[in-house]
């Protein structure tokens, strides 16, 4: 297929084997690799979030093994107060970043984006590749902190200045694992701007003929979105990041105001403003959250249709809404902030818009629900997530509610409500759709099925597990429970240890059940059976080709796409209508 | 539930695409460029909103002259945003080349200001508006050594005479942006003095 | 396997709900006098998010009861959902619409009322000072005015916590500073909030009051307590490994004992 182009489309098969499964810029292979370092971090971030529950359930009890493992920071086996707060960041930063920006984004939308607008790679292929590895080295820097000085940082995810900006005086942590942080963060801010340039290039100017915008899959608008999200919000904190830096290491004080007196040391620095690291931060930090949801947002629109055999209730509703998230996304920071010291004013401003983002989401909920009425439910292990996910996602987004308004956030800042409300949206629902995409999306990855009976007891352990880790921490918060302690000596907490400990019990119970998708995944790699084309009667490109696909993704042959995505539900012997069938 | 195996599909070979003169890779440069300069803009907003905000916050706000070497290194800058039009619509190597060595002379000459400013004493952790003077060059003057080095890659294939026109464009694109964005950061600067 | 997903979800939808419905966790009892505005916001927002949660999960769970493919006879034909994605539209704007319309405007106001409301004229006036890992509290003594903090002076070994010069500074002399937050009931006070180090945040859950403390800045909050007790006040930002063990205790005392405990703290400086 030539235009009288010297340049071929995309570059030919390459014979080594590192470029082939290393440094490949084939999409197919670099969504693997992100997919593959999204598993890690997650195992990584999970074993740490075990080890601060059990912690909190039985403070005194040492974990076995784990004063070899961190001498300083476990001895004896029981973890010091600076530990667990060191655990807690790399926790937060790993599975915001490693996991929840990568494997529904940059994971399935390196895979399958260019399939779905069938084209035959990303649009620069080699700067995709750069994405990859830059991601990896944030990743290698922020656990490197685990390894140096006295350990990583002691801030959050959230690393508010002055304590994040001042240095060693704030505390174990505050050295150089604060800097590797900053500097990992802000490596990865740069990974995932050349990621965001390849999709959206991608999506506009390389989709096949026939592939209009209307005719784009549901997944791929949302990346698509999610991409035009993290292309500000990255862009911002990159300098946030830069700026933090320079207060650490160069004196400068953009953050830290004059007087401060840490560790009985009169600090050197003048003028800056510690509000300044929050609004900055949270001006990303907001938009961040809705790049962790669209993907599933857009994966569970696309599964859903496939299981209920009838088109997804809404299309273009659906996308308006998307599209009204993402532009409202930009609005409502301040509601990390109510409290924060900023003019009270700007709290009912705020609040506004983070109420009115409930809207188009609702209307999406409804869509689903809608799309669930008369139809033929077949339930496979991803059709099982995919409905999960609209259980999870409710509730999470209903804890919403209370926190968007700041009379009712004055009781609720800072208690577990809060941590119940984002880990229902980010770590179950954005897991969900995580899991949901997996199962789906297996077979023409790996040309191989996943076994449907340990998806299901997956399925179902974690659904009813996840349940009872974060449905009692609203509890909690009601009653008043502070988040990030390291442990409860507080007389009002005491009640509710038990609690505690049954989420521990809980908790633990729910990561266990995920080594039953560890396993299913490798087992299913190495022997699980062949998968055809298009195991799920489903309609987009990607199951017009086979199973995994080849290297240039169709083949030889350039679809031409005459139909959209949605058409599920038709009368006669075949009820399905793939894009690339013919008028 | 059936799990009916269908044939693939059947597609058209080398199905004509909707193809308006370059052949459609090359468009997606401009596509990268205005996407870089998206992303670019909006950090560079970030760090004009982290001024404002610093400013407001303290009464320590330095009023110094900027070094007028600074003034000089722009004139390179537009100078060479001229010359790399030139090139473009005649397609002369010459030109691009001073491009080149201009866009060099400014980068260099923005190393000689910071030069001037450490030596009225003025650095980084001087204070805020020193401290923003510091990063905004710094960084401006790496976005132009990345497009250097485009600009680079765009002289090769020129001097092989396999530059696409559309290429040479998404370039030049990314130059006039750079200088565009100096003259904007040099006039924050200069009226938050 | 559909009905299984449904009865799962309706089980877990109804016992969550009834265990917020039945308050088994709940607040504590409100002590202030503008917390009961705040527990009726709490309790609109939670019928209504309760409400919302409950239908959602029922017609999740209803429809995939419903509409699973059944395994005998031949399969039914697909129904698309009546009127379309209109009803839903319209259903989801004007429902959500409605109640966040009424939500921001009753609960605009008891926000200004606790943050952009002045203090009432003749408040108690108390300095709060936020430390890595501790809370101490400045009275203004008999001249009513506080001495000025000086933060290269401040000592914790010499329990110089606010950094006063009583030698040089006379108004720092008559200054009380104390480890608990002692206030009489129904008379407002103003707290400014001064942070030392890092951000902290100032927390009771009795008086429904929380405000961050922030470097750089002193931040005023205002509150009348009602009832007389020992309240425990706990640090909610995160500023380093004490954060977990960084409190005091608010002692509301009745008039009368809050004059008498003012005497004998000015008679021992």
């Amino acid at each position: 297929m030539t235009h009288g182009v010297a340049t071929s489309h995309a570059p030919p098969r390459p014979q080594s084997f590192l470029r082939r499964h290393v440094f490949s810029v084939d999409h197919k292979v670099i969504g693997r690799q992100y997919l593959d370092l999204a598993l890690v971090a997650v195992v990584t971030g999970m074993v740490l979030s075990w080890i601060m529950r059990f912690h909190l359930g039985w403070p005194e009890t040492p974990v076995p093994g784990l004063g070899k493992l961190a001498p300083t920071g476990a001895a004896g086996g029981v973890i010091t107060p600076e530990y667990y707060l060191a655990l807690m960041t790399m926790h937060g930063t790993i599975m915001v970043f490693f996991v929840l920006t990568t494997a529904p984004f940059a994971g399935f939308g390196n895979f399958f984006l260019p399939i779905h607008v069938g084209a035959e790679d990303m649009a620069f292929p080699r700067i995709n590749m750069m994405s990859f590895w830059v991601t990896l080295v944030a990743f290698l820097v922020l656990l490197s902190a685990f390894f140096v000085g006295d350990g990583p940082p002691l801030s959050g995810w959230t690393a508010y200045a002055p304590l994040s900006a001042v240095g060693k005086d704030a505390g174990p942590g505050q050295g150089v694992g604060q800097t590797l942080w900053a500097i990992s963060i802000a490596i990865f801010c740069v990974a995932q701007l050349l990621g965001s340039l390849n999709f959206i290039a991608t999506t506009l100017d390389l989709r096949t003929r026939g592939m209009s915008l209307a005719r784009l899959p549901f997944a791929t608008w949302a990346w698509f979105i999610t991409s035009v999200i993290g292309l500000v919000a990255f862009a911002v904190l990159m300098p946030a990041c830069i700026l933090l830096i320079l207060d650490r290491v160069a004196g400068t004080s953009f953050f830290i105001p004059a007087g401060l007196v840490i560790s009985d040391r009169l600090q050197p620095h003048a003028g800056g403003s510690p509000l300044l690291w929050q609004h900055l931060f949270w001006f990303f930090g907001h938009p961040e959250v809705y790049i962790a949801i669209l993907p599933g947002f857009g994966i569970v629109s696309q599964i859903l249709p496939v299981f209920a055999r009838k088109p997804l209730l809404g299309p273009r509703v659906f996308i308006t809404c998307l599209i009204a998230i993402a532009f409202l996304s930009y609005t409502v920071w301040g509601h990390h902030m109510f409290l924060s010291g900023m003019n009270p004013l700007s709290a009912t401003l705020f609040s506004v818009p983070t109420l009115v983002i409930t809207i188009p989401a609702t209307i999406i909920t409804l869509l689903w629900i809608g799309t669930l009425y008369g139809a033929r439910l077949r339930f496979t292990s991803a059709s099982l997530f995919a409905l999960g996910f609209v259980s999870v996602f409710v509730s999470g987004g209903i804890s919403g509610f209370f926190l968007a308004q700041p009379s009712t956030d004055i009781y609720l800042h800072g208690t577990y409500f809060v941590v119940a409300h984002f880990h229902f949206v980010m770590g179950v629902a954005a897991m969900f759709g995580i899991f949901a995409g997996t199962y789906f999306w297996f077979p023409k990855m790996f040309g191989r099925m996943m076994n449907e009976t340990l998806g299901r007891w997956h399925f179902w352990l974690t659904f009813i597990g996840v349940y009872c880790v974060f449905m009692p921490m609203h509890y909690l918060g009601l009653a008043g429970n502070v988040r990030r302690y390291s442990a409860f000596t507080d007389e009002y907490l005491q009640p509710l240890i038990p609690l505690h400990r049954f989420i521990t019990i809980a908790a633990l119970f729910t990561g266990a059940v995920q080594l039953i998708f560890l396993f299913n995944l490798i087992r299913s790699r190495l022997r699980g059976p062949k998968a055809p084309d298009n195991p799920w009667e489903a309609t987009t490109l990607e199951w017009s080709t086979s199973s995994p696909p080849p290297h240039d993704n169709f083949g030889g042959r350039q679809p031409v796409v005459s139909h959209g995505p949605n058409e599920y539900g038709n009368a006669g012997p075949r009820d399905y209508v793939m894009q690339a069938d013919p008028q | 539930m059936s799990t009916a195996v269908l044939p693939p599909s059947p597609s058209v070979p080398a199905a004509a695409r909707v193809a308006t003169g370059d052949a459609p890779r090359a468009s997606v440069a401009q596509t990268g460029v205005w996407i870089g300069i998206a992303t670019i803009s909006m950090s560079f907003a970030a760090l004009t909103s982290a001024l404002v905000v610093r400013q407001s916050s303290a009464p320590d706000w330095q009023h110094f002259q900027l070094p007028p070497l600074l003034y000089l290194n722009t004139l390179a800058l537009l100078v060479s945003s001229a010359t790399l039009e030139i090139s473009r619509r005649r397609r002369t190597v010459a030109a691009l080349n001073a491009t080149l060595v201009l866009g060099l002379l400014f980068v260099f000459g923005q190393v000689l200001a910071w030069r001037q400013l450490a030596a009225q004493h003025l650095f980084l952790a001087s204070g805020p508006r020193s401290a923003f003077l510091y990063v905004f060059t710094a960084l401006h003057a790496l976005h132009v050594l990345g497009g250097l080095g485009g600009l680079l890659y765009v002289q090769r294939r020129l001097a092989g005479a396999v530059l696409a026109p559309t290429t040479f464009k998404a370039a030049a694109l990314y130059w006039h942006f750079m200088a565009i964005l100096w003259v904007y950061l040099l006039t924050l600067l200069t009226i938050r003095g | 396997m559909g009905k299984l997903f449904a009865v799962v979800v309706t089980v877990i939808a109804l016992v969550s709900a009834a265990i917020f419905a039945f308050h088994v966790w709940w607040l504590p009892p409100d002590i202030s006098t503008h917390g009961v505005r705040i527990d009726r916001q709490m309790n609109e927002t939670m019928v209504v998010a309760g409400a919302l949660f409950v239908l959602g999960q029922l017609a999740l769970a209803g429809f995939v009861w419903r509409f699973s493919a059944g395994e005998r006879g031949a399969p039914r034909p697909v129904k698309s959902f009546p009127g379309g994605p209109t009803p839903l539209v319209v259903l989801a704007t004007v429902l959500v619409g409605i109640e966040i319309l009424v939500l921001t405007f009753v609960g605009s106001k008891v926000w200004a009322d606790v943050y952009q409301t002045p203090p009432a004229p003749g408040a108690l006036q108390i300095e709060v000072l936020g430390e890595q890992f501790a809370f101490y509290f400045r009275y203004a003594g008999a001249d009513g005015k506080f001495g000025a903090m000086h933060p290269e002076m401040m000592n914790d070994a010499t329990e110089n916590f606010f950094g006063l010069d009583p030698a040089n500074d006379t108004t720092a002399r008559d200054d009380i500073v104390v480890g608990s937050l002692v206030i009489p009931i129904n008379q407002p006070v103003v707290l400014e909030m001064h942070a030392k180090d890092v951000n902290h945040s100032f927390y009771v859950p009795e008086l429904r009051i929380q405000q961050d403390f922030v470097p750089g800045l002193v931040i005023p909050l205002h509150f009348t307590a009602t009832t007389p007790g020992k309240y425990e006040l706990v640090c909610t930002q995160l500023c380093g490994l004490g954060h977990y063990n960084m409190r005091a205790f608010v002692e509301v005392k009745t008039q009368p004992d809050f004059a008498q405990w003012l005497k004998e703290k000015a008679a021992a400086l």
